[in-house]
């Protein structure tokens, strides 16, 4: 039982019993009255404003009745429903209950079409436009405060609908990022640098994506960038810059920038660093949503080859 | 029955002492029994008091009046359960103080929001959820970022929300000014959001 003691169920059904009481005599009492034809009715006597009065008419006969009528509707619902304390009513209505049967309900219905698509390869599920129709809706519901309603992503939000993945977009990597999600990390390097060997190498990465740059902190900053001590960027993107998919580490060289690819911007990566991450769905939607959702965002990409 | 009738409606001290007869009539009846309902007053396994760091967020979150667009409260509908996860029940929100259910929701529902979103996400949304969401019609809040937190109020705020039933040992209350020490209300207001709904997170 709920209730710390079973006084509580009881003090309801009191309570309950109390008021519908209450009600029924203040309607039988306040309800006698009767006014014959052609009799004239009374005043209360109360004056205000030295002309105003006030009659003393009987309720019409019809709302006498709706009133009885809400008594028995209370008596009725009591025994259909849970309220009276003591019964949880005919019904054994319940909200979880109900949202338990509007859930089974939805399952029955949809669950064969899920089944059927977690049965379907990803690459020929992304064909298939029913999939893409519901794979959109989960999409629009879940994903795009951050990757946008356009997929193109924001600034530190990947743009799904273009060919560059930093954890890459084979239709199992896509699944396994939905699943479980991604958490990436730069670390941040002002305070190793400082400021100027940062504009340095900031120069570098605008010269090896092909950028406008700076020659001269280009020199200099392909030197850090590939032996600066404790940790060289090289060392995570590799010696030419092209970064490593297994681990999220972005290519550099492509015209693809998460953050924006200014100078600016590109100083205040490596001054501070960045961190972000992908939340895992797996538990939350469970394998075939996630197996549908893979699909759809497959299938954006795949569009771009037409 | 006229001498009552008279009473009433000319003495303004009778009408103000029946008025409130009337409405206790109503909390008796709603509320009193509510008060004794485990449901509702016992924390569900997983819930546990803010930290100091959470609770000065959440005082942000009421002071910017995000009650006002966003409510904390699940429905039992297929609908809401699809899109935030498990409904809201009672002994998710004992600790707090007020609640923060509602109903308005020009804004999405919060009540499970903690662990949806990375921190940077909740960072750039709150300086202007424009940067992250176009469509979005929320205020930005970039002073947040620029607010420190009272440190010398979070210690006063457990100690009266102790007195109401939240079990803050001593060392909670010693120990709250030094865990939001130098902590701007950004810090604050994330850790608060982060922390929502857990419980019963990924439970559908």
């Amino acid at each position: 039982m709920d209730f710390t003691s079973g006084f509580w169920p009881v003090y309801i059904l009191v309570m309950v019993i109390i008021s519908i009481s209450f009600v029924l005599v203040v309607l039988v009492t306040q309800t006698k009255m009767k006014i014959k034809k052609g009799e004239k009715v009374e005043v209360t006597g109360h004056k205000w404003d030295g002309d105003l009065e006030e009659y003393n008419n009987p309720l019409p006969g019809w709302w006498v009745v709706m009133f009885y009528m809400t008594i028995v509707f209370a008596v009725g619902y009591l025994i259909m429903y849970p309220g009276s304390g003591v019964s949880q009513g005919k019904f054994g209505w319940s909200s979880h209950g109900q949202h338990a049967s509007e859930v089974a309900a939805a399952n029955q219905k949809f669950g064969p079409i899920y089944a059927e698509f977690a049965k379907t390869p990803i690459p020929e599920l992304a064909k298939n436009e029913k999939a893409e129709l519901l794979g959109k809706r989960l999409f629009q519901t879940y994903c795009i405060q951050c990757h946008g309603s356009d997929a193109r992503g924001a600034k530190g939000y990947p743009n799904l609908t273009d060919k560059t993945w930093l954890w890459g977009g084979t239709p199992e990597k896509i699944t396994e990022t939905i699943s479980h999600g991604r958490v990436n990390q730069m670390p941040a390097f002002g305070v190793v640098l400082g400021e100027e060997k940062v504009r340095d190498v900031a120069n570098y990465v605008l010269k090896i994506s092909g950028n406008k740059h700076n020659d001269a902190r280009a020199t200099r900053g392909e030197i850090i960038f590939k032996t600066a001590q404790p940790l060289a960027c090289a060392s995570c993107h590799g010696p030419d810059g092209k970064g490593n998919p297994e681990s999220g580490i972005p290519n550099l060289t492509d015209k693809d920038w998460l953050y924006g690819v200014s100078e600016a911007t590109i100083v205040e990566t490596i001054t501070n660093g960045r961190q972000n991450q992908m939340p895992a769905w797996k538990e939350f939607l469970g394998d075939d949503k996630v197996h549908l959702l893979a699909a759809y965002v497959y299938g954006l990409n795949a569009k771009q080859d037409k | 029955m006229e001498k009552i009738q008279k009473m009433i409606e000319e003495n303004v001290v009778w009408l103000i002492v029946l008025t409130f007869l009337t409405i206790s009539v109503a909390m008796l009846v709603e509320i009193l029994p509510l008060m004794f309902s485990k449901s509702v007053t016992k924390p569900i396994d997983g819930v546990k008091p803010y930290t100091a760091l959470q609770l000065a967020g959440r005082d942000v979150y009421i002071r910017e009046g995000c009650y006002n667009c966003h409510s904390q409260m699940i429905r039992p509908f297929r609908a809401e359960t699809e899109r935030y996860g498990h409904y809201s029940v009672g002994g998710e929100s004992v600790y707090d103080h007020p609640f923060q259910w509602g109903s308005k929701r020009t804004g999405p529902d919060l009540a499970r929001v903690g662990g949806r979103y990375s921190n940077e996400w909740h960072y750039a949304h709150l300086i202007n959820p424009r940067d992250v969401v176009p469509e979005s019609n929320m205020p930005a809040f970039p002073w947040l970022a620029a607010n420190l937190v009272d440190a010398e109020l979070v210690p006063k705020k457990m100690a009266a929300l102790r007195k109401v039933g939240v079990p803050y040992s001593d060392e909670d209350i010693a120990g709250a000014a030094k865990a939001v020490e130098g902590k701007t209300e950004m810090d604050a207001v994330i850790a608060y959001l982060q922390g929502l709904g857990l419980a019963l997170k990924n439970k559908r």
